[in-house]
């Protein structure tokens, strides 16, 4: 039964000594091999490692030694966080059998804390897209529904954490790829304020955007995750020097918090069992006391344009070391011009390659004013939007997505499958934290996520409100059919 | 905002991507929906808005100026595909020039 415990319920049996984290590891290995075949989340496994690190746990609370707030919990790591001695590709054969050598600042921080690493989870390569299809290696089914996509670019971990293949993961979000596919699976996602997190050893995409934030099955397990993880890292010089508060034990009381309710979010397309779920948040919000508050976002029609130019821009930039000399796969040529070129046109993916050269586009010489700095003029328009709302509310409510979790091949043109993250966008373009929360089911059986949006550095009125989300309306002990 | 071959040639050259003829076409076409999507943008009036270049304001903070430990030599190399003790060999920068 140890598959199913999240985060805090692994840690406090491992650390009260009613289970070995041997025993815990080795059963979730035992799930993997049975359900992964068929679902896909995961790109690499680390058994040896995550025995070895499991029996030197146990040795450890045998002699007595004091164990660390997450002992024993098996956790998936997004495969674009970089991971000594396991290989990591960030879903991009230019990378394939890339074995790095070191830890990210988060990878050792889990460790540190006696989390134990499974493996390294599928996700769109370099984590651009929003189904997880763009992966180089194989497809992510949804476990409520094995003809759906995960959602992504974290897809791999959402399914794990969907499937109980891990108590808890880590993804990144650079445009809502935690919350989004926290959202299609229903889990918890958490995309932290921008620099709370350190960013050393991630694999770049767009560096103005990355966070890495946790995806789990309750918002308590995300808090743990989130409180391990979180901290100034002078390693990563945007990393802010400020103090991580506590995000564990937070009451879960929302008696007078303003919930602002951005019309721009709940008045164009959104299905009918998404626009269902969230009006139960709503009222579950209300009647818990909450403040319902109207509130506008007037530049949000423009964040996918800003989005979708910015990210390319600085994805052009910071996949340029690529080029096959230092690391991963290289391309036979005569002269050094044609290996960077052969190299990088055989290992890029589509879309990967579709965003270098936008990216390209938008930076080059004649059109910077005209695109690049543009959308960051657009960008700075959607951050006055959220610091003026921030007078009138604490938090801000939307659905997560338009939509719940598509059909795979269902996003024909890039357009599209842009559209997917139209909600997620604005959040990172501004900074800020934000949380999907699952409110509930279609009737079709699909989770809908709630997403909150918080002042810059207050995840914990999201913890909070998220978690009475989740007290009323949330999926906390509902599991996916196919997955007892 | 249709664009030409030639120009997604050239941007493939600055972006070090070698494209085949069905690439070409198939981002030539790609990159025109995209932009013409985008031209909602042009419209905006972004007059003296200072363009926001990162959420939070970042100063680039100094560390004391003493050494710290390096990767070892052997790890940070053990990706590249060729080598010569600890130099990593490239084929010649000049077009016909002697190779390695």
């Amino acid at each position: 039964m140890s598959e199913w415990w999240g985060v805090a319920e692994t840690a406090k049996r491992v650390r009260s000594g009613e289970v070995t984290a041997f025993r815990v590891v080795e059963d979730m290995l035992v799930r993997i091999a049975r359900l992964d075949r068929e679902l896909g989340a995961y790109l690499e496994l680390d058994g040896d490692g995550a025995r070895a690190a499991a029996n030197e746990l146990d040795r450890q609370r045998k002699a007595g030694e004091l164990l660390g707030p997450l002992a024993g919990v098996p956790i998936a790591l997004k495969d674009n966080l970089v991971t000594k001695d396991v290989v990591t590709t960030a879903g991009s054969k230019i990378l394939a059998g890339w074995n790095p050598p070191y830890d990210a600042t988060v990878v050792e921080k889990l460790r540190a804390a006696g989390a134990i690493i499974v493996g390294k989870t599928n996700l769109d390569e370099f984590g651009m897209g929003s189904s997880t299809e763009r992966s180089a290696f194989k497809k992510t089914k949804n476990p409520w529904d094995l003809s759906r996509v995960p959602g992504g670019s974290s897809g791999g971990s959402a399914a794990a954490v969907a499937a109980g293949m891990c108590a808890g993961s880590l993804g990144t979000d650079t445009g809502g790829s935690i919350r989004q596919p926290a959202a299609f699976s229903g889990c918890v996602g958490l995309k932290p304020t921008y620099g709370r997190v350190s960013r050393w050893g991630v694999i770049a995409y767009a560096s103005s955007l990355d966070q890495v934030g946790p995806l789990a099955r309750t918002v308590e397990d995300a808090a743990l995750l989130l409180q391990t993880i979180a901290g100034h890292d002078p390693r990563d010089a945007t990393s802010l020097a400020t103090a991580v508060p506590d995000f564990v034990d937070l009451p879960r009381d929302v008696q007078g918090v303003k919930i602002g309710l951005p019309k721009e979010y709940f008045a164009g397309e959104i299905e009918k069992g998404v626009r269902v779920a969230l009006e139960r948040a709503k009222t579950a919000l209300r009647d818990a006391g909450a403040i319902l508050v109207d509130i506008s976002l007037p530049h949000t029609h423009l964040a996918l344009p800003a989005y979708y130019l910015v990210a390319p821009a600085e994805a052009s930039s910071n996949l340029a070391r690529y080029d096959g000399v230092r690391y991963g796969t290289r391309a036979e040529a005569t002269d050094l011009l044609s290996l960077y070129m052969k190299t990088r046109g055989a290992g890029f993916g589509p879309e990967v390659k579709r965003r270098i050269m936008l990216g390209t586009y938008a930076l080059r010489s004649g059109y910077y004013d005209a695109y690049y700095k543009k959308a960051q003029q657009i960008r700075a328009l959607i951050k006055r939007d959220f610091d003026a709302a921030w007078a009138s509310c604490d938090v801000i409510l939307t659905p997560t997505t338009p939509t719940t979790a598509f059909r795979f091949g269902a996003k024909a043109t890039p357009i599209d499958m842009y559209l997917a993250d139209i909600f997620t966008l604005s959040c990172n373009l501004a900074g800020l934290p934000g949380i999907s929360v699952p409110c509930g089911l279609t009737s079709e059986g699909l989770p809908v996520g709630a997403q909150l949006l918080g002042k810059p550095l207050d995840e914990a009125s999201l913890i909070r409100v998220g978690g009475a989300i989740e007290d009323a309306v949330g999926l906390r002990d509902r599991r996916p059919g196919g997955f007892p | 905002m249709a664009l030409t071959r030639k120009e997604v040639e050239e941007i493939a050259l600055l972006a070090r991507l070698h494209l085949d003829d069905d690439e070409l076409e198939r981002i030539q076409g790609d990159l025109g929906a995209i932009l013409e999507h985008f031209q909602t943008i042009a419209a905006v009036d972004t007059t003296g808005i200072a363009p926001l270049t990162h959420a939070v304001a970042i100063e680039s903070p100094l560390r004391v100026d003493e050494p710290q430990p390096p990767l070892p030599v052997e790890l940070a190399l053990r990706g590249t595909a060729k080598r010569d003790g600890d130099l990593i060999v490239v084929p010649s920068i000049i077009p016909g020039g002697r190779d390695e």
